[in-house]
């Protein structure tokens, strides 16, 4: 009984997250850019988000004639999916996680590789050449950050000699992988930046050059799932970070575990949006190079050191 | 446990006989995502989660979207289906079709032989376990496929190699 209800109690408050996500990104980039945001609806403009999503139910659910319409329609639904079954391995309390597999870092791993099928085949089942192209840039981008993104958490693995994400967290009592892992944690939050394709890395939407990219053809709910899928994903990643390298939900005693992750994964979503506030978007080539020339091998140097230290401290 | 592995067993069938028969290919590439997951699925419920990770990682989420990249990239969506129409006709399929009907005769004969082996006890393999008999009695073929890869990584880097043209004036590098 005690398990449906972690379960239950993890989507809720990811849904939720999710949508309030919309309400906050809007805040907090009119905070920063000086001007107000939404603020008429309710308190602080909060009803923003139950007006979006009315919105979004009411618009015309259109599949384009010349779309591919099995395709088209089960796209977006991939995105949500694969983010929200990476979650079931994090562990958000001492004894709250879904699921405690021995493998979790490598699923969380699967998911987000499954996830770059979203963006490939919305786009490709849109038949449209704008779609189709930010659907081709997603795919390259995905599939190259994704390499060191497992390259760069390979340092977290060795310390802690596990894959599994509670025993990740256990072995932070000491001190948090993000000192000794620094690098990696560099790598891994850029190469998280590209995977949920957020600024500035939404080559793959880029709506000045693209219309909006591989989700040009959307509208509706199935638009709302790639969003809903966006905020679900920098949450994920967000996650990510603070389990693997800030510790968890380990913290001072006088606040229970649970507080402890939520504040400080809270802390690395006001840092993606500080980011989308901050960065200009780079050229598609220089995104690549970048990735391949300058983070690829960085990553495999991180490893090879991390390795090596390990192996002359036994 | 039976009854999962049954199921993705099903599965596994059912969308590898799917990818055969589609006519589109972009959909007989996803049947076969959905394949190869299945698969992990039988290789997790039989002890080895790290080669399902792997499956999953490696196979359903690098090398296909590669090919459904390169699908992508030529265009073969609804206008080939009709090519692929005219290329599967009984003729065509019915040799290849006997030979593997054959192949699963013997397969079959083989499972039903008396004494099958005691289906003994799911052992585990964790990813310990796999890395150390990779880097211990296999060593050889590890450094093998090391060797085949730096020579795709070679050939791909020779083959993609030009000189970078920028017509543009103001793009032109200052090195020139």
């Amino acid at each position: 009984m005690n398990y449906w209800w972690i379960i239950g109690g993890v989507l809720f408050v990811l849904l939720n997250t999710a949508a309030g996500l919309i309400w906050l990104e809007r805040r907090m980039l009119a905070l920063w850019q000086d001007r107000y945001g939404p603020n008429r609806a309710g308190p602080f403009g909060l009803f923003i988000v139950l007006a979006d999503t009315l919105k979004l139910f009411f618009k015309e659910d259109w599949i384009p004639p010349f779309a591919d319409k099995v395709v088209f329609v089960f796209a977006p639904a991939i995105v949500v999916a694969s983010v929200l079954m990476s979650f079931t391995v994090i562990p958000f309390g001492p004894n709250i996680m879904v699921a405690d597999l021995n493998i979790g870092l490598l699923f969380f791993l699967a998911m987000s590789s499954l996830g770059v099928y979203s963006i490939v085949l919305g786009g490709w089942a849109s038949n449209n050449k704008y779609a189709l192209l930010g659907a081709m840039r997603g795919a390259s981008q995905m599939i190259s950050y994704e390499v060191f993104m497992g390259m760069a958490l390979m340092g977290v693995v060795i310390l802690s000699g596990s894959f599994n994400l509670r025993e990740i967290v256990e072995a932070q009592r000491k001190i948090w992988f993000i000192v000794p892992q620094f690098l990696g944690f560099v790598i891994f939050l850029i190469a998280g930046i590209a995977e949920t394709h957020r600024l500035p890395f939404d080559i793959p939407e880029a709506e000045s050059e693209l219309v909006a990219g591989f989700h040009s053809e959307y509208s509706g709910m199935k638009f709302g799932m790639f969003f809903i899928g966006e905020y679900l994903g920098v949450t994920l990643i967000s996650a990510m970070l603070v389990t693997l390298y800030c510790g968890g939900w380990l913290g001072p005693d006088f606040l229970p575990g649970v507080v402890w992750f939520v504040l400080k994964t809270f802390v690395f979503i006001s840092l993606f949006i500080l980011l989308r506030a901050s960065m200009p978007r780079p050229r598609y080539d220089q995104l690549m190079e970048y990735g391949w020339k300058v983070l690829f091998p960085l990553s495999l140097l991180n490893l090879m050191a991390t390795a090596a230290i390990v192996l002359s401290l036994k | 446990m039976g009854a999962a592995f049954y199921i993705a067993a099903a599965i596994a069938i059912l969308s590898t006989a799917m990818v055969i028969t589609r006519y589109n290919i972009m959909h007989a590439l996803l049947y076969l995502i959905v394949s190869l997951l299945s698969v992990a699925v039988i290789f997790y419920i039989y002890g080895a989660p790290f080669m399902a990770a792997l499956e999953v990682i490696i196979y359903a989420g690098a090398i296909m979207v590669l090919m459904i990249f390169f699908v992508m990239m030529l265009n073969l969506g609804q206008q080939s289906a009709g090519d692929e129409r005219h290329w599967l006709t009984p003729r065509v399929w019915i040799g290849p079709a006997l030979l593997c009907l054959f192949l699963l005769a013997e397969l079959v004969y083989l499972i039903m032989q008396p004494p099958a082996p005691p289906a003994g006890e799911i052992v585990m393999v964790d990813p310990k376990a796999v890395g150390k008999s990779l880097f211990g009695p296999y060593i050889l073929a590890v450094e093998l496929a090391g060797m085949l890869l730096m020579a795709g990584i070679v050939g791909a880097y020779h083959l993609g190699r030009q000189k970078k043209k920028i017509t543009h004036r103001f793009l032109e590098r200052a090195t020139q």
